[in-house]
């Protein structure tokens, strides 16, 4: 005889623990169950080297202070190692432009004052969407008096921009990173820095249309460290997770490691618990699944408890990651063509056209030679992650289409000689620094976190996949169309990134039903 | 002296080329179909009718008649998931359906609206064919998503008749079918014929006895020519769609195209339907597992249909053809259409299918009908009778053994 649980979270990943903790604050029972040794997914620090760690999310951009605060993260053990890092454009050359939310250092005065006025429209966008992202989004056709004032305010707050910006955000919300940059700057090495943004963790480049500012502007909903900030988490984002957990588990959630979901249990026609690979079945009140939408609706609960014109929706998603994840563990400090100290985060990459042409290569599933990355040294500014003297360098590299031709197994080492061969053109002599490394292909992403096609977003960020239509209509508002199974993932509303706000989404819609 | 007029048979004139599939019972038909009376059915000539649609009417229900189903559209459903993924389609128990057996089913959309309906065969535990008048592949294959099955289209590859009327299992007995007359209705038979097999299924479109008879296409001019040699003393006649439409709705059975429209071709909101609407509400099974369109039906169910199919008696002797449908006699206040109507001989009734508003269904109707008198159009408004039953069901169309004749 299993306990009564008020609910079942499958997946301890952060949206998930984040959904646990407001749930329990709330006081309801709640046992999150996670196939991994280990929570938070993604997000979890990791000894990927005898000595090293790191997390496969390294900074984060679209932390919640309010989630924070909820939670009491900080009381849990949650503190940042680097308050705000700078972001470094390098082309290889010799050339670097230093740039955060607020300026840039390395361009001329014309690029210095568009600038300005860059961030502060991108800044007034971000407003605009702001209230969006930690609420619950409205449901189309649905009816309720409530949706209705959603998209009232939505409209009156793009209204109220003013006559002229307004006019700017429905014009350039759907606009390609390229012609975003082109628009407003002239420096090639500063427009290839600032685009990354608008495109890393998506199936887009700098020339892709309809969804890139849109995906910049969830970069830009954080507010740990002001507009644009870029916080680095001390112990790796572990110490996140680790935080969201103890915050949980302090208001009575269980957590069971080592337990893989088989299948949501449907009685009548309604979720009533999940049945574990070895075939224990326990019971709850609802299920909410912190897996992709994939998962969740075709493996988890299976195509014969949906609709059918649903289910293909759901099969349609695009989860098809293609950023791999490279940890380096070093025995002393590269030295990066263009810095002094390689702090902050470094993004190389000469020009758009560089990003482009790597991207061109993933379409035909492969991968350029060079190859356009984000790299962080997170031990510069923290010391828990590897010893005195030694160094992690975490790299967030596109493209690297999960479904790579003959499969990562044949490409593995090819691929991490393009890695390290890019790097050595940035920072000459780092390969006899290499003590180990660690690569994370969107296939070992998928297979090792149990997320489909490794997709950081658990499913592309676009337009059609965004607010009431996140992951798509039918399966909005953290609700699904089988009564007691909801979702609280980065596929939900608002999306990916480490953020929380798809937990506590998930959390307050299913409060609010309570009450 | 006599004078006889010197005619060609029809065979012997060149006729204009045929732009359409041949069946594979073509060669057959066409010398039959005197008139080059043909329609296109998914693609194949389908005959209207051969010498005369009265006559054809006439001997499926007084002897047998033969309808040359092959255009059909046909799904073979195989493997591991098939009764799943049917179940969750169809909105009858799929589970339940016992082998060798065919059951009628719709299936509909997310919204409960129908698509289409057709006729189920299970041969297997994991083996099904589909049978029904539209292409329906594109649906099958979204509605097999997350399903261990494979679908294949056999509508080309299997030859089928539907031989109906009360002398057809005795035909069938003639020719050597022994063991037909124990199948009951929507039984599944397989029998040793011409060096082959030939399945034959007790199921029709005319709500008479009778039975739908499949080869393989090798096979068919044989089964032909046997059905009407053998068949010559059970007065057996070709038949084409323009009678089998009047049998049909005698037999009170829906037709796509007519009744209505699949939900996945209709434009305007609210021009589809659900089965509630087209008097197929027998046909959603709430208890069992989930199908398609579950939660939409459940609440129509419990709000109510918008509209409804009702079967009418209508007084006088005119077809109520395209009638519009009023709730008050001087036809001010419109609550609907006629669907399918006609002067039914074995009924001896003026009948019709008609789409009603829900709301108005219980009140009188009268239908607006127009008939021509020697060439003059005229204007009546008749009286109609909802009907609760099948205008036409003879006893003999559920008895097993049917009674020899």
């Amino acid at each position: 005889m299993s306990k009564q649980y008020d609910a079942i979270i499958i997946g301890a990943g952060h949206n998930g623990l984040a959904c646990a903790g407001y749930l329990a604050r709330d006081n309801k029972k709640v046992l999150v169950l996670e196939a991994n040794n280990f929570i938070g997914g993604m997000a979890a620090t990791r000894e990927f080297a005898p000595g090293f760690h790191a997390s496969v999310a390294h900074t984060l951009p679209q932390g919640q202070s309010a989630l924070i605060s909820d939670l009491s993260l900080k009381k849990h053990g949650f503190e940042l190692a680097a308050k705000n890092l700078d972001t470094t454009a390098l082309d290889g050359e010799g050339n670097a432009i230093t740039f955060n939310g607020k300026s840039v250092k390395g361009v001329d005065a014309n690029d210095q004052k568009s600038y300005g006025e860059y961030q502060s429209l991108l800044k007034k966008f971000a407003k605009v969407l702001k209230p969006t992202w930690n609420k619950r989004a409205p449901r189309i056709g649905g009816g309720e008096i409530k949706d209705m004032i959603t998209f009232a305010k939505f409209g009156w707050d793009v209204r109220t921009l003013g006559r002229d910006t307004m006019r700017e955000f429905t014009r350039m919300i759907f606009l390609p990173a390229q012609d975003m940059m082109d628009e407003h700057f002239d420096n090639p090495l500063l427009k290839a820095g600032l685009s990354w943004d608008y495109n890393v963790g998506n199936i887009l480049a700098p020339r892709s249309p309809n969804n890139a500012v849109l995906n910049q502007l969830l970069k830009l909903s954080g507010d740990v460290s002001g507009h644009g900030g870029l916080p680095l988490p001390k112990g790796g984002m572990g110490s996140f997770v680790n935080a969201l957990a103890n915050s949980a588990k302090t208001s009575g959630t269980e957590i069971r490691l080592n337990t893989r979901v088989k299948r949501v249990v449907i009685e009548n026609h309604v979720a009533v618990g999940v049945e574990l690979e070895d075939g224990e079945i326990i019971h709850a009140k609802r299920i909410i699944s912190n897996a992709d939408p994939k998962t969740s609706f075709l493996k988890l609960l299976g195509a014969a408890n949906l609709e059918i014109q649903f289910t293909n929706r759901i099969n349609r998603l695009r989860t098809e990651g293609l950023v791999a994840k490279v940890h380096l563990a070093l025995n002393a400090l590269p030295n990066f063509k263009g810095m002094t100290k390689p702090e902050g985060r470094m993004i190389l990459a000469p020009s758009m056209q560089y990003i482009e042409n790597a991207y061109d290569q993933s379409k035909y599933r492969s991968y350029a030679e060079d190859l356009p990355m984000e790299v962080v040294i997170p031990t510069l500014h923290d010391k828990t992650l590897a010893a005195e003297g030694k160094h992690v360098l975490s790299a967030t590299i596109q493209y690297a289409p999960r479904d790579v031709e003959g499969g990562w197994d044949k490409h593995r080492d090819s691929f991490m000689k393009n890695v390290i061969a890019t790097l050595e053109k940035f920072a000459p002599g780092i390969g006899d620094c290499i003590e180990a490394s660690e690569l994370l292909t969107p296939a070992d992403l998928e297979q090792q976190f149990n997320v489909e096609g490794g997709h950081w977003h658990h499913g592309e960020f676009a337009i059609d996949s965004w607010w009431m239509n996140r992951p798509t209509y039918g399966a909005s508002q953290s609700k699904t169309p089988v009564s007691g199974f909801y979702l609280c993932g980065a596929g939900s509303h608002p999306g990916g990134g480490i953020m929380g706000a798809a937990g506590a989404n998930a959390a307050r819609a299913i409060i609010a039903e309570d009450k | 002296m006599v004078h006889q007029a010197k005619l060609q048979s029809s065979e012997n004139i060149n006729h204009i080329e045929l732009k359409l599939l041949k069946s594979p019972f073509h060669e057959r038909t066409e010398a039959l179909n005197l008139n080059r009376a043909w329609e296109d059915w998914s693609g194949y000539a389908s005959a209207l009718h051969y010498k005369c649609s009265n006559l054809e009417y006439f001997a499926t229900r007084n002897t047998c008649a033969v309808f040359d189903v092959s255009p059909m559209c046909k799904y073979r459903f195989r493997g591991k998931d098939a009764e799943a993924m049917l179940n969750r389609m169809v909105t009858r128990d799929v589970a339940k359906q016992g082998l060798n057996r065919v059951c009628y089913n719709v299936w509909c959309t997310d919204r409960g609206r129908v698509i289409d309906d057709g006729t189920l065969f299970r041969f297997a535990e994991d083996d099904f064919m589909l049978c029904c008048a539209e292409p329906g592949l594109d649906w099958f294959l979204l509605s097999a998503v997350g399903f261990d099955v494979t679908i294949e289209d056999q509508s080309d590859s299997l030859a089928s008749l539907a031989l109906q009327g009360p002398t057809s299992c005795a035909l069938l007995k003639a020719m050597g079918i022994s063991g037909v007359e124990n199948l009951k209705p929507f039984d599944i038979g397989r029998y040793p014929y011409a060096g082959g097999e030939l399945m034959v299924s007790r199921t029709g479109f005319t709500g008479d006895l009778g039975y739908e008879l499949w080869v393989e296409p090798d096979l068919a001019l044989p089964l032909w020519d046997d059905l009407f040699s053998t068949g010559a003393n059970y007065g057996i006649q070709p038949m084409g769609t323009e009678s089998l439409d009047l049998a049909r709705l005698e037999a009170g059975f829906i037709s796509p195209m007519v009744e209505f429209h699949g939900a996945l071709h209709t434009v305007d909101l609210g021009h589809d339907h659900s089965p509630f609407e087209l008097g197929l509400g027998w046909l959603v099974n709430f208890k069992k597992a989930h199908f398609n369109g579950r939660e939409a039906l459940l609440l129509e169910k419990e709000k109510g249909s918008k509209y409804r199919l009702l079967k009418l008696d209508i007084e006088g002797n005119k077809p109520a053809e395209n009638s519009i449908l009023y709730s008050n006699k001087k036809c001010t206040k419109e609550i609907g259409y006629v669907t399918s109507a006609m002067w039914s001989p074995v009924v001896k009734a003026n009948i019709a299918l008609a789409l009603v508003e829900s709301r108005y269904a219980d009140g009188d109707i009268y239908a607006e009908v127009y008939h021509q008198k020697e060439l003059r159009w005229q204007r009546k408004v008749s009286q109609c009778t909802i009907k609760t039953k099948p205008f036409w069901a003879p006893e003999r169309a559920k008895l097993t053994p049917p009674n020899d004749v």
